[in-house]
């Protein structure tokens, strides 16, 4: 008998096990709603061409070493980071008080940050009802207390406003809030401006920290300024301390090359020693070092402007892509005459649309449907199509009006 | 108080002072009492180097290939990998939590050979790490949740810096066995032997697969087979650390030979793998990490749970450095050519030791410097004390650690007469 015989074999993670259910279903109208992946009108999910320009060109350059980087990353690409999500007029950047850390990606730059609150003493955290699957597994395991707060109104399909901040002002004092930036993942429903001020004032006048998770900068609407508003909002005027946790996978299409990074805005600049010194014994227990490939190739394309002007209009390309599907999938329930109402659909933002459908419905679409959503009712939209949407339309309605349960009617 | 007084203060006492006036005071930082980490000892070790303006000057403390000309590598066979790779528009979608299938693959019949029980069997639960760093914090953290045993892990003295803190981290134990002998720059048998005969049963025992690290000491391969036997009877769990195979003797299944070793000798070990210094992809952060299991039915549960610790961590590896290591390792033209480049470098390396040697001996040198040629790999333990040590930096500008540890990677064929009289001058 082995040592490990017996451990028990836990669940495997839901959305990697519906991507593998999917890949092995056969049926020719199979669609995957699952993962967070962008997808053209064809389903596939093509690397940007300003990205596979830049790797042929750096396969090609002899004077690229595979030198380790510093543990806290290649500068070249953390100061074009900083600069694009704080702007570059930002005071805080002027003022030497924020400091880029490279990492993997959006997790890995979460989890290396609470890592570094763990061990300066906080020990509560807030995510919003609902929130990213990963979150609560990555606090749990740095050693956070998780606690929520309301976010998703599930019977008026908008934001709970009055209820997060309720909850806000309940929180103990130096407790960790894990914001989304914009496009809220699972919701798609993001505050509007004048509640961000009240979540910033809470935030304020609580003690609480905030930490926000980018991972979908200028997919909410098209415009990498315009998402980035809240954090520039929370460091500028409402001059917070703050951390932003970003992941470059989806808006450059670099899922596997794990390149994200850690930002932090601290009141004065002595800190920036000190947090990076710290920082850098953190990453020297778990990995050392992080990988250069994707840190090159997006360091490349932000401090060239025409590369940059070439990504920004990917970036919108996709966002207006993503827009259009919405639309679509809203006219087509509405089509069918689907119960219930819809309007979230096209008032959500980013890649997810937060349905409503109950774990059964949800179900029923996978096993009997072939389409392949997530027990929570989370759809990827731009994996709609003008080629399925009709289907899938059709494949929903036929689930709501047929399973009712626990209707969200 | 004046302003030029309150400067002359210990900064502890500034703090105080400033805090007494909220208008000086950061009071509404969260950070004003955080500490600042200590400094990196091998960084500080090149910081010098880079400070010191004498044309002599010698960088022992690199820990990355140079070639003769001090040059970083890039392998042949890396370029071209990366050439195709970059030519077959291969996607950038999310590899599997356990990574690179082809190359976890390659990985575990490199380690193993083809020819393995563990290989044609399918006992090995393989998954893709950062590097070698990644690697062992799999492992670590591995056993620190599931290992039903003792949770402390025995390490020989010396070893890797970065080994107690990622074991510690993960939340291990850490003691260790004697390995390194001073008297005679070698292996201390005889201490390694009689350490682990008293470690408690059940209990973890790392060791260095070849070219130990810091020391350069690695066990013969009759001393393997015993502590094989000695292991087995004292029923340790072993986790073996292989960040060398073909860069120490030039050979990969000579490099292999004690982890296939113990795997034969039915040792169902655990391995962390590094591609940093055998393919020169240091940067790009590829490694694998491997337990072998009993059955394919341990093997499907402890992946499942490898998966889970990995997730909170970073989702899923990258998957550049991996795809060139598997298209070298399974295209049998670039592999063929890789077997060339490392044993190229290794070879480099040992010649670079008998010149060392030879060189000393021309300086009229009455020490035994045979360990240097007896030792192998990127590091030796030159048997310099402290003393002796900053003499070297401060006299010579030649850049080691204290504990007279020497990178030969920044050995050349250029240099290598300066500093064996510099070494002859500070031990005469």
């Amino acid at each position: 008998m082995g040592l490990f015989s017996n451990i028990p074999t836990d669940p495997p993670i839901e959305v990697f096990h519906l991507t593998e259910l999917f890949n092995q279903d056969a049926n020719p109208l199979k669609v995957n709603l699952g993962i967070g992946v962008y997808q053209d009108e064809n389903g596939r999910t093509l690397t940007l061409p300003v990205v596979r320009s830049v790797e042929q060109q750096m396969a090609q350059d002899l004077t690229l070493t595979k030198n380790y980087l510093k543990g806290t990353g290649l500068d070249a690409f953390c100061t074009a980071c900083l600069k694009l999500v704080l702007g570059e007029q930002s005071p805080a950047i002027v003022e030497n008080r924020a400091c880029s850390i490279q990492s993997l990606s959006g997790t890995g730059a979460i989890r290396i940050g609470l890592d570094f609150l763990y061990r300066n003493g906080f020990r509560t955290a807030y995510v919003s009802s609902p929130t990213w699957g990963n979150h609560d597994s990555i606090l749990q395991t740095v050693g956070f207390e998780v606690r929520k707060y309301r976010y998703w109104n599930k019977d008026k399909l908008t934001l709970d406003i009055d209820g997060l901040i309720a909850d806000l002002e309940a929180a103990p004092k130096k407790s960790v809030i894990l914001l989304h930036a914009c496009a809220h993942n699972p919701t798609g429903c993001d505050p509007s401006r004048e509640q961000w001020i009240r979540i910033s004032d809470t935030c304020k006048s609580r003690e609480l920290v905030p930490f926000f998770d980018m991972a979908y900068q200028g997919f909410s609407s098209g415009d990498l300024d315009q998402d980035a508003w809240a954090i520039r909002y929370f460091a500028h005027e409402a001059k917070h301390e703050l951390f932003v946790a970003q992941s470059f996978a989806k808006n450059f299409s670099l899922y596997n090359e794990r390149i994200g990074h850690l930002v932090g805005v601290f009141e004065s600049r002595d800190i920036i020693p000190k947090f990076r010194t710290q920082m850098a014994t953190i990453i020297r227990r778990n990995y050392s070092n992080p990988p250069a490939h994707g840190a090159y190739i997006v360091a490349t394309i932000l401090n060239n402007p025409t590369l940059y002007g070439e990504w920004k209009n990917n970036v919108r390309a996709m966002y207006e892509r993503i827009h259009s599907m919405r639309q679509l999938f809203y006219n087509k329930l509405k089509q069918l005459g689907t119960p219930g109402t819809w309007e979230h659909i096209i008032q959500q933002t980013g890649m997810f649309a937060y349905t409503g459908l109950n774990p059964r419905q949800c179900q029923v679409l996978i096993q009997q449907h072939h389409i392949y959503i997530m027990s929570d009712g989370r759809i990827n939209v731009c994996a709609i199509t003008q080629r399925n949407a009709d289907e899938v339309a059709q494949k929903f309605y036929e689930v709501i009006t047929t399973i009712s349960d626990d209707p969200k009617l | 108080m004046s302003v030029r007084q309150t400067l002359t203060l210990t900064s502890k006492h500034q703090l105080w002072i400033l805090s007494q006036f909220p208008r000086l005071a950061s009071t509404n930082s969260w950070w004003s009492n955080v500490e600042m980490g200590p400094p990196d000892a091998i960084l500080g070790v090149t910081e010098a180097f880079k400070r010191d303006t004498n044309p002599k000057k010698i960088n022992l403390g690199v820990g990355a290939y140079r070639t003769d000309e001090g040059k970083p590598f890039v392998l042949e066979s890396v370029k071209k990998a990366e050439t195709l790779i970059a030519n077959e528009n291969l996607d950038k979608e999310y590899a599997p939590i356990s990574g690179v299938l082809d190359f976890c693959q390659a990985s575990a019949k490199l380690a193993f050979g083809d020819n393995s029980r563990v290989i044609k069997d399918q006992l090995y639960a393989t998954v893709q790490g950062i590097s070698g760093t990644g690697s062992l914090r799999i492992g670590a953290t591995f056993l620190a949740k599931f290992f039903p045993g003792n949770k402390i892990i025995y390490l020989p003295n010396p070893s890797w810096g970065n080994h107690t803190p990622i074991m510690k981290h993960a939340g291990l134990d850490v003691k260790s066995y004697r390995y390194y002998d001073p008297k005679t720059c070698g292996f201390d048998f005889n201490g390694a032997k009689e350490d682990i005969e008293k470690i408690p049963e059940n209990s973890i025992i790392l060791f260095h697969a070849c070219a130990h690290n810091p020391t350069g000491v690695d066990p013969r391969p009759e001393q393997w087979k015993e502590l094989s036997a000695i292991v087995k009877k004292r029923k340790l769990f072993v986790f073996m650390d292989m960040a060398y195979q073909g860069f120490a003797s030039g050979n990969i299944d000579e490099d292999a030979f004690a982890v296939r070793k113990f795997v034969e000798d039915k040792h169902n070990l655990i391995l962390a793998q590094s591609y940093a210094k055998n393919m020169g992809l240091y940067g790009e952060r590829v490694g694998a990490f491997t337990a072998v299991c009993e059955d394919k039915d341990e093997v499907e549960r402890v992946m499942s749970q490898i998966k889970i610790l990995i997730r909170p961590m970073y989702s899923n590896p990258p998957v550049h450095g991996a795809r060139i290591a598997a298209k070298i390792l399974n295209q049998a033209d670039l592999r063929s050519i890789w077997l060339k480049e490392v044993k190229y470098m290794a070879d480099r390396i040992i010649t670079m030791r008998q010149q060392l040697v030879d060189n000393l001996k021309n300086n009229g040198s009455k020490k035994n410097w045979q360990h240097i040629t007896d030792q192998i790999g990127m590091f030796c333990f030159t048997g310099l004390n402290q003393q002796q040590s900053e003499r070297l930096i401060k006299d010579f500008s030649v850049y080691l650690t204290k504990d007279g540890r020497i990178s030969m990677a920044g050995v050349t064929s250029k240099n290598n007469a300066y500093l064996a009289n510099a070494m002859h001058e500070v031990t005469k």
